[in-house]
């Protein structure tokens, strides 16, 4: 679904990203591990497509060049990317957003937009899905909301929007246990043999919920180790330190 | 010599001041106001608040002096301008090329005590209430076109609000101008509300064709003890338009105030808003949204005086300029010694869409006493392209995504209109002026019959 080759970035001709290679299947759960400012996030707005970087290499998204493409077009081919921060909008309810957002999503792909109804059945049935309370859906777009509950609206967006690809960019920071849990159990239950997950945290923590088929190590620019879920569970009981002794 | 005798429209004033002195029996002072005109002359740009609007260009323009008029009955408003906001009940008064026009008789009065209507009928029938109140609030006449409006304004409307009468349905006063001539118009407004009274007042300011025009409007708002002024000026002028609008506010004790001043369109606009918090425990929010593109210019310039303690205002206004369009903010607050534990706060952001867009922005405080807490803050920048890539990734593309942004920066503005109706027309207006539809409505602010499909998806006005 995803390959990522070579991929240098570099931002103000600082080198963030020098030399990724990742490929994500079709149903695989992977997740990027690493110490802050090893390029975690870079790596994750690239693909979505944030201007501001200068990038070589090649991002293959089923079969197309991804680097040719604007953001939006990335997001209606199925790229979806959860914000670490996610921006707020006031005056512009979560529902009126949602169905703009489906509806250009469905234009792009050459479909006619979504009858109010389908819309309300597909919300009622999303919002069970990642138990996201009603009273939160008539508010402004992330204003005002706690941490725990932006993070939990951008889950519900994604799972409105069913992406084929799914990049969670530190969803897990900033949630309390309980809050990490809801969002965890919505990302499992959106899980389908068609479409995967990429999943970007600094702790072990989320992975006991959502359990990876791939783990890799970020570390200065680079993926400089991968494994299965155990690598987590490594990282976890050892921290990053004998990652920077061994790779520094 | 008086430089503003250069300008052609200098002949006509001071024919129609000669006039005045030998007929015209009205209000005391305007001689005077008519001298301190002459003195004064027209504001310039070398006077510091005038600085960025100059005057000059358009003064230099044939304009026809409209004599003022006597109110008129035999038009048929209809005609010219329906206004249409679902649901927005109002009693609608209307002044068509500075007459007031009516249908039965120039003046209401209401079982409560109301009057309402022309000012200068009022005046005839009550000259006593006028003379306690106008020109108490302009400050010796304020500048030169203050002092003219004070000299030869005989036109305006007029509303009383005796003690303790709650206005519910909200008046509208619609200033239209729909004339082969191209005016220079002086406009004259008296709002009076008694102790504990409360009144909605929603102003239009709206043309119909695109004559050159030049409108001198001056408000005064007289609000009483624990009196309540919700206060809407919706501005959708064509873009030959100029017009100055200067509106002066008192507050007793307790008194509170909110004025809202938003323009759509408009050739050049400049609002001056005086207010003057006299009594302790007053409370005013003025708010401004300004939407402006091509090479539209619009200045708001807030004079706050905390003349008293234990006062609260607040100040915000926001803007969005487009192409070559110019705008200027001057927020200016004065604490005066003895009014202590004042709350005073100000607010200008601005959104430039291009290069050759202009803001000036200028925050001027002065305070002479110890104990108070104020603030200022102004922004100028560009829509926030982390915001923007968020809105793209949901797969937005990059017009509805800016359109969108735009117009969650102007809601907070938008917000704060308190009926429905006109909160719900508001935001309707905004996005569609937004997305490029709405230059001049056809008619009215609010006149909005021609639905044209929107090509962004959201229906703003169900958010």
């Amino acid at each position: 679904m995803l390959q990522i080759k070579d991929l240098h970035v570099s931002i103000d001709n600082r080198q963030i990203l020098k030399g990724v290679n990742l490929e994500v299947n079709a149903g695989e759960v992977h997740a990027i591990m690493g110490p802050n400012g090893t390029g975690k996030s870079t790596l994750a707005n690239v693909i979505a497509g944030k201007a501001g970087y200068e990038v070589e290499g090649e991002i293959i998204f089923r079969g197309k060049n991804l680097l040719e493409m604007p953001v939006e077009d990335r997001a209606c081919a199925g790229i979806f990317l959860g914000f670490q921060y996610p921006v707020e909008i006031p005056g512009v309810s979560i529902m009126n957003f949602l169905k703009t957002a489906v509806n250009e999503q469905r234009k792009y792909r050459g479909e006619e937009p979504i009858s109010a109804g389908a819309f309300l059945k597909l919300v009622d049935e999303k919002k069970r899905v990642v138990e996201i309370p009603s009273d939160l859906m008539k508010r402004s777009v992330n204003e005002g909301f706690s941490g725990g509950e932006k993070k939990r609206n951008e889950i519900f967006q994604m799972a409105i929007l069913e992406p084929m690809l799914a990049i969670l960019d530190e969803t897990d920071s900033g949630l309390d246990i309980d809050a990490l849990r809801v969002v965890a159990i919505g990302v499992s239950r959106l899980k389908k043999p068609e479409n995967a997950t990429v999943v970007i945290t600094h702790y072990q923590r989320l992975l006991d919920f959502i359990v990876p088929d791939f783990v890799h190590i970020l570390f200065d620019g680079r993926i400089v180790k991968s494994g299965d879920k155990h690598l987590a569970m490594e990282l976890e009981k050892q921290g990053y330190d004998w990652v920077k002794r061994e790779f520094a | 010599m008086n430089k503003s005798e250069i300008y052609p429209v200098f002949a006509q004033l001071t024919k129609a001041a000669e006039k005045q002195n030998a007929g015209l029996d009205l209000w005391d002072g305007r001689d005077n106001a008519f001298h301190s005109f002459l003195s004064d002359g027209f504001p310039h740009s070398k006077m510091e608040k005038w600085r960025n609007t100059d005057l000059s260009t358009f003064l230099s323009k044939e304009y026809s002096y409209v004599e003022n008029t006597d109110p008129v009955s035999d038009v048929d408003i209809n005609q010219v301008f329906h206004c249409e906001i679902h649901n927005f009940e109002t009693s609608l008064f209307t002044l068509l090329n500075g007459a007031y026009v009516y249908n039965t008789s120039p003046l209401t009065i209401l079982g409560n005590g109301v009057i309402a209507g022309s000012l200068r009928n009022v005046w005839s029938e009550y000259p006593e209430l006028v003379n306690r109140y106008l020109g108490q609030l302009t400050e010796n006449n304020l500048n030169g076109l203050v002092s003219l409006n004070s000299a030869l304004g005989t036109a305006g409307f007029f509303i009383f609000v005796p003690d303790n009468v709650v206005v519910e349905k909200p008046v509208q006063l619609v200033n239209l101008v729909n004339t082969e001539v191209n005016p220079f118009l002086q406009i004259r407004n008296l709002i009076v509300l008694g102790k504990n009274s409360k009144l909605t007042f929603v102003q239009c300011d709206d043309s119909v064709n695109d004559k050159n025009s030049f409108l001198n409007v001056a408000n005064e708002f007289h609000i009483a003890e624990g009196a309540a002024l919700e206060h809407y000026k919706l501005q959708n002028k064509d873009d030959s338009a100029v017009m100055v609008n200067t509106s002066f506010f008192g507050l007793q004790r307790n008194a509170r105030l909110l004025t809202n001043t938003i323009t759509f369109n408009g050739g050049t606009t400049r609002n001056e808003s005086v207010v003057n918090l006299d009594g302790e425990g007053a409370e005013a929010n003025i708010l401004g949204l300004y939407l402006v593109d091509r090479k539209q210019h619009v200045d708001n310039q807030v004079v706050v005086r905390h003349n008293a303690p234990h006062c609260n205002s607040n100040e915000l206004f926001k803007g969005i300029v487009d192409d070559d369009a110019s705008v200027a903010f001057n927020g200016h607050i004065i604490v005066l010694p003895g009014a202590q534990k004042t709350n005073a706060f100000q607010s200008n952001k601005n959104i430039l869409l291009t290069d050759t867009a202009k803001v000036s922005t200028k925050p001027f405080l002065e305070i002479y006493a110890d104990d108070v807490k104020c603030s200022h803050g102004a922004t100028i920048g560009q829509l926030d392209e982390n915001a923007l890539f968020y809105l793209k990734q949901r797969g937005l593309c990059d017009s509805n995504a800016r359109m969108l942004l735009m117009y969650a920066f102007a809601e907070e503005v938008i917000r704060e209109i308190s009926i429905e109706s006109l909160h719900e027309r508001t935001a309707d207006m905004v996005s569609r002026r937004l997305n490029g539809e709405l230059s001049i409505c056809d008619q009215c602010v609010l006149h909005c019959s021609y639905e044209k499909p929107m090509e962004f998806e959201i229906d703003i006005t169900k958010i």
